[in-house]
C-alpha cells in the first residue's frame, strides 16, 4: 500500500496487481502476457460499452433536433431501449441466402467490428493509461482502419445482390478516396510532435493544442473521417432511399447487429482520434498533479466532437456522388497538400535547427494566420472558379435567347 | 517495445471472439426455418433476374488506381514528417519538392478528366 495513490488512481492499480503477481511467483512472461490479456479484454469491453450509451444517447438528441420526444417508454425517459433492441436482435433468424459466396459473406461482419476495436489499442485515456504505446501509433490506425474498408467491400461483392453490389462500387470510390486527405491531414500533427507515438503527440500539445496550430489539418481530418464511416451527409453506402440498406441487405439478426456495431463504434472512434491528435488528449488543468483526471477530460471532449458529429448528421442533406467526389479530389487533396507544404515550411523558418525556438505565444498566432490565409486563399479560388463556371453558363442561356428571339 | 506488440496480438484475438460468440449466441437463440423464397436473393419482391456478379464501369476502377498511387507516396512522407526535428531547412525544401510532383500528379489526373463523373 505505500505507493498508492488516488491520485493517480489507474496506474497504482496496476503497479498493485504486477507486484501481487510477482509476489506470488509467476514468472515475467507469463506476467506479461496475463496483464496483456486483461488489457486487450478491457480495450474491447470500453467501447461497447459506450456504444450501448451512444445509441440511446443519439437516438435521443436527433429526437431533439427533429422536435420530437424520441424512445421514451422503456425505462426512465427511454434510457433502457437498448436493451429490449439487442434482445430482438439476439432472437432473429440468422439467414444465410443460397448464392453468396461463403468465405467473404461469413467474414465480413466481424472484421468490421475487429477493425473499430483494434483502434483502440494506441488511443490514450490518461498519463500511461494506454492499451500499447506503439511507435508507429498513426500508421497502425491508419493500418488498422482500412480493414473497416475491406468490410465493407466484402460483404457488398459477396452477398450477390445489386443493390450490395452498388453499395460495394460507392464504398470503392468515397472511402478509398477520403483516405487520402485523412492521411495527408494526419501528417502535420505527426510532423509538428515529430513523432508517430500517440502519446508524445499529447505530450507536445502542452506548448498548444494542434487545432489552434493547425485548424485546417483538424477539419480536413474530421471531415474525410466523418465520410470513412459513413454517415450522413456521406451516406452513399447506405443510401435507404435509393440502395434500400446498401452493402448490409442480405444480412440478418446478429450479424446484421455486427456491421451496426461496428458503424457505431467508429462514429464515436473518430471523435476520440480527433480530441487525441488536435484537441489535447488527456490534457487539461491540474492533471500533471491529478493524472486520473485526464480519463475525464479526454471522455469529455470525446463526447462534444460527438455532439458535433450527431448535430452534422442532423443537419446535412445527403450529396451527391460526383459532388462527393468533386468535393474530395478538386478541394480537400489540394487543399491538404497546400497545407502540408506551408506547415513544414512555416515550423522550420520559425525554429530554425540551430537557434532558439520561437516563443509558444508567437509559434501559435503565426501558424493560425498562415492557417487562415490558406482557407481564405482557398475559398477565393473556388469562389472565382465558380463564378466563372456561372457567367458562361448564363452566356450560353442568353445566347440561346437571343437566336431563339430571331428565329 | 515489442512487449506492446503482444497486446496487439491479443486484443485481436478477443476483438475476434466477440463477434464469434455474438453471432454464435444469435444462431442459438433465433429460430431456423429456411425455404427456398427466403434464401433467394432480395430484389423488390421480383425473382432475381441475372446474377449480381457483373461488370462494372471503368470510373470506379480508375479512382482506386489514382488512390494507391497516392496512399503509396503518402506513406513515403511520413519517415519525413517523424525525422522532422533533425532536418534543415534544406531537407524540408527537397520534402516540398516531393509533395510538388504528387500535387503534379494530381493536376494530370485532372487535366486528363478522370476525376469527372460521367
Amino acid at each position: 500500500m505505500d505507493d498508492f495513490r488516488v491520485a493517480d488512481l489507474f496506474t497504482s492499480i496496476g503497479r498493485l496487481w504486477t507486484n501481487w503477481l510477482v509476489d506470488l511467483g509467476v514468472s515475467d512472461p507469463w506476467i506479461l502476457f496475463i496483464n496483456s490479456l486483461i488489457g486487450a479484454i478491457l480495450i474491447v469491453v470500453i467501447p461497447v460499452t459506450i456504444v450501448v450509451f451512444t445509441i440511446m444517447g443519439e437516438r435521443k438528441i436527433i429526437g431533439r433536433f427533429q422536435d420530437r420526444l424520441g424512445p421514451n417508454r422503456v425505462g426512465p425517459f427511454g434510457f433502457l431501449q437498448t436493451v429490449p433492441d439487442v434482445v430482438k436482435l439476439l432472437t432473429k433468424e440468422i439467414i444465410t441466402p443460397d448464392h453468396v459466396d461463403k468465405v467473404m459473406y461469413h467474414i465480413a461482419p466481424m472484421m468490421s467490428v475487429v477493425a473499430v476495436l483494434l483502434i483502440w489499442a494506441v488511443i490514450p485515456f490518461a498519463p500511461n493509461v494506454i492499451g500499447a504505446d506503439l511507435d508507429i501509433g498513426v500508421i497502425y490506425f491508419v493500418a488498422v482502419a482500412s480493414f473497416g474498408t475491406l468490410a465493407v467491400l466484402f460483404a457488398g461483392w459477396s452477398s450477390n445482390n445489386k443493390y450490395a453490389l452498388v453499395a460495394a462500387f460507392r464504398a470503392v470510390a468515397q472511402l478509398i478516396s477520403y483516405e487520402v486527405p485523412l492521411v495527408l491531414s494526419l501528417l502535420v500533427p505527426v510532423l509538428l510532435a515529430s513523432s508517430m507515438s500517440m502519446q508524445t503527440i499529447v505530450e507536445t500539445q502542452r506548448q498548444g493544442w494542434f487545432v489552434i496550430l493547425a485548424p485546417i489539418s483538424m477539419l480536413i481530418f474530421f471531415i474525410s473521417s466523418t465520410a470513412e464511416i459513413g454517415r450522413s451527409p456521406f451516406d452513399l453506402l447506405e443510401a435507404d432511399s435509393e440502395i434500400v440498406a446498401g452493402y448490409n441487405i442480405e444480412y440478418s439478426g446478429m450479424k446484421f447487429a455486427m456491421f451496426f456495431l461496428g458503424e457505431w463504434i467508429h462514429a464515436f472512434t473518430i471523435c476520440a482520434l480527433t480530441a487525441t491528435l488536435f484537441f489535447g488528449g488527456w490534457l487539461g488543468p491540474f492533471v500533471t498533479q491529478v493524472p486520473a483526471l485526464g480519463v475525464v477530460y479526454f471522455f469529455l471532449k470525446m463526447f462534444i466532437l460527438y455532439f458535433v458529429q450527431v448535430w452534422i448528421r442532423t443537419t446535412m442533406p445527403r450529396l451527391r456522388i460526383d459532388h462527393l467526389l468533386n468535393f474530395n479530389w478538386k478541394f480537400l487533396v489540394p487543399l491538404a497538400l497546400a497545407n502540408l507544404m506551408v506547415m513544414s515550411l512555416v515550423t522550420r523558418l520559425l525554429n530554425p535547427i540551430e537557434g532558439p525556438a520561437a516563443d509558444p505565444v508567437v509559434q501559435g498566432a503565426v501558424f493560425f494566420g498562415a492557417n487562415l490565409v490558406l482557407v481564405v486563399a482557398a475559398l477565393m479560388i473556388v469562389g472565382g472558379v465558380a463564378r466563372r463556371a456561372r457567367q458562361a453558363q448564363e452566356a450560353q442561356r442568353f445566347r440561346a435567347v437571343a437566336s431563339g428571339v430571331q428565329g | 517495445m515489442l512487449d506492446d506488440y503482444v497486446l496487439i496480438g491479443l486484443l485481436f484475438v478477443v476483438a475476434f471472439a466477440l463477434p464469434v460468440l455474438a453471432i454464435t449466441f444469435g444462431n442459438l437463440l433465433g429460430p431456423k426455418k429456411p425455404n427456398r423464397i427466403k434464401n433467394d436473393v432480395y430484389e423488390c419482391g421480383m425473382e432475381a433476374f441475372g446474377p449480381a456478379w457483373v461488370r462494372f464501369r471503368v470510373q470506379y476502377y480508375i479512382f482506386a488506381l489514382i488512390f494507391l498511387v497516392f496512399d503509396v507516396e503518402l506513406m513515403l512522407l511520413f519517415p519525413i514528417a517523424v525525422a522532422y526535428d533533425f532536418l534543415p531547412l534544406f531537407a524540408i525544401v527537397e520534402a516540398v519538392l516531393f509533395i510538388l510532383i504528387l500535387t503534379a500528379a494530381l493536376l494530370y489526373v485532372w487535366r486528363k478528366n478522370a476525376l469527372e463523373w460521367s
